[in-house]
């Protein structure tokens, strides 16, 4: 039924305006991020820079607290910019984390076949079944309190469980063409083999995967932040300010919408973004 | 035409005993998978959680050591790991999850049974609610494809799905409770479904974009499918073929969600919980593990863990029931 000529008349007509969406998208996101670079700059304040005139005072463009100021007289503005880069950094780094164990294992099983694929693919069953949030929440609590390494560790480390199916399944189908059966019988090792031919050509969909995958570890990171075990004070990430903002909505509620807004917005365009790309590149993943 | 239905009909029922054969020996099949699972599930948080660096004693004002060391020989915490191991599984077998550390008064068991009728309640009534909205939601996305309904439910989805239940949930609070003053902002009485709404609610948003999104997704695939053509050919009307033929293939990948569901409703509950301040269990599983109270993480890492892959399964035997070839193929 996917092949049938009215299916495909019906995706390339409807194909024009996600793409459309995901480039804005994709400006959003460079938009943002050089925001968060370059923004601090222009505002007079500092983090964590306490203003006592200024408490809880409200968004004006006067005082040059722009976005309002927080119970401390921080200034919202620049700490919202600092939680973005905070969760940014995160997020791309954690997914690193993810995509490197991911690929290794993947590709690892799917290459060796066998008993040692049917062991590798049972223990990611099983981290499947359990809920991740609640694992990385474990683990994070346990061991990342301190350190923004560990908690980066903790939360990259559980997220690579669909990336780990999907390439190992695009491994098993690459393992069985010509050119690896060509490079075999030049005598390469397994190791050069799956370096040099099959990583390559998993290119495409780990850019997919990993797109999708960091505004899901940007919500891990925040979702922490949050509930206060992750990013710990006074370092702000977007989670830890919308928690902020939270017990502060009826006096100050924007406090709770300039960081919540920053975050759905950057959630967004890299859910619209991964979406468009999965679409153009593993048009069979759907 | 009375005459031709009867051989039908016992054809119908042959099959359907075999059909519940071959599904009690999937179930078989699948129950037992659960158990080695929880062991290994056991036995790695057990142990992580003791790597974990401190310990249940610790505070800020250190006990005196002989009291610390009183304390340790009361829980079995002086024992060499393995042997604690043991003695925990060997509580385990008897039905007991242990003395809380921390809240001294306390059986896990007993705080369990507190916080869990709350956090039940919470995810029940978000589950229902995201099946009762999402699957007439994506229903009408793909019998409509290409409208403005569609496109509306495609956006809610979109959008819904990116918005993470601690924005969305003092969002919520903020503009039912505080603004308007229609509910409470947060807090719980039994019996007071007014206090209920907006945590379920908040907690069910994402859960029924997802419904409805793979809803529209499977009726899609289901509406292009041969047999569909086939029987709109015979003559039959179009919504007798949607709701008799199509509907039950299409409702293949909300089933298949539901085991990833109520992982998510597990998670999610904690935030809720904590965003409303629910006394449900979530709370448990954040403090054990600040505290380092070993018996109550462990306690709650059985429940959540036992609850997911006890939905996973009921999903994996919805499916089987649905759609045959599953249980075939595991035969």
């Amino acid at each position: 039924m996917r092949g049938s000529t009215l299916e495909c008349a019906m995706s390339t007509r409807r194909r024009q305006p996600p793409r459309r969406a995901a480039l804005a998208a994709a400006a959003l996101i460079v938009l943002l991020t050089l925001w968060a670079i370059a923004g601090p700059a222009a505002s007079p304040y500092s983090p964590n820079a306490l203003d006592w005139q200024h408490l809880l005072a409200a968004p004006s463009l006067t005082d040059g607290h722009w976005l309002g100021t927080d119970p401390l007289g921080r200034d919202l503005y620049v700490r919202t910019l600092y939680g973005l880069r905070l969760s940014l950094l995160l997020g791309v780094l954690a997914t690193g984390v993810s995509v490197l164990i991911g690929v290794l294992w993947g590709m690892v099983a799917g290459f060796a076949g066998g008993r040692v694929d049917a062991w590798m693919m049972r223990v990611v069953d099983i981290l499947y079944s359990l809920p991740y949030l609640f694992i990385v929440l474990i683990l994070a609590t346990l061991f990342g309190r301190d350190s923004i390494t560990l908690l980066l560790l903790a939360i990259g480390s559980v997220g690579w469980l669909t990336l780990a199916r999907v390439v190992r399944a695009r491994t098993l189908s690459l393992k069985r063409r010509e050119f690896i059966e060509a490079a075999r019988a030049a005598g390469l090792t397994p190791a050069a083999i799956m370096l040099r031919h099959i990583l390559p050509n998993l290119a495409g969909t780990v850019v997919v995967y990993a797109t999708l995958m960091v505004p899901q570890m940007i919500t891990s990171e925040s979702f922490l932040s949050f509930l206060g075990l992750g990013v710990q004070p006074p370092r702000a990430s977007l989670g830890s300010l919308v928690s902020e903002g939270a017990h502060e909505m009826l006096a100050a509620p924007w406090m709770l919408l300039v960081p919540a807004t920053v975050l759905v917005v950057l959630l967004l365009s890299f859910n619209l973004l991964g979406d468009a790309l999965r679409d153009v590149l593993e048009p069979t993943a759907r | 035409m009375q005459r031709r239905r009867a051989p039908v009909k016992s054809l119908r029922n042959a099959y359907a005993s075999g059909k519940a054969f071959l599904m009690l020996g999937y179930a078989a099949r699948r129950i037992a998978g659960i158990v080695p699972v929880l062991l290994i599930l056991i036995t790695v948080s057990f142990f992580v959680v003791r790597l974990a660096p401190g310990g249940p004693f610790d505070q800020a004002r250190p006990l005196p050591p002989r009291i610390r060391a009183e304390l340790e020989h009361l829980y079995g915490l002086n024992q060499p790991l393995p042997v604690q191991y043991w003695q925990y599984l060997e509580g385990l077998a008897h039905g007991d999850l242990g003395p809380s550390l921390q809240m001294r008064d306390d059986t896990v068991a007993g705080l369990i049974a507190q916080g869990l009728p709350v956090s039940l309640t919470l995810g029940l009534s978000a589950l229902a609610l995201a099946l009762l909205t999402g699957v007439p939601l994506g229903l009408w996305a793909a019998l409509g494809r290409g409208g403005v309904l569609d496109r509306a439910v495609t956006v809610f989805a979109a959008v819904s799905l990116a918005l993470p239940s601690f924005v969305t949930g003092p969002f919520l609070a903020l503009a039912f409770g505080l603004w308007l003053h229609w509910l409470p902002v947060a807090g719980w009485q039994a019996g007071e479904p007014r206090y209920l709404i907006l945590p379920a609610v908040t907690l069910a948003l994402p859960l029924c974009a997802s419904v409805a999104r793979l809803m529209r997704g499977g009726m899609l695939d289901v509406l292009g499918a041969s047999f569909v053509r086939t029987a709109r050919a015979r003559g039959l009307g179009r919504r007798r073929v949607w709701l008799r033929h199509a509907l039950r293939p299409a409702l293949v990948p909300v089933v298949s969600y539901l085991g990833p569901a109520v992982a998510y409703l597990v998670t999610g509950s904690l935030v809720i919980e904590t965003v409303f301040e629910l006394p449900g269990t979530g709370r448990y599983l954040v403090q054990g593990a600040l505290n380092r109270d070993y018996t109550l993480v462990m306690g709650m890492v059985l429940l959540y863990g036992t609850l997911t892959l006890l939905s996973n399964l009921a999903a994996d035997l919805i499916h089987a029931w649905l759609d045959p070839r599953v249980r075939d193929e595991h035969a």
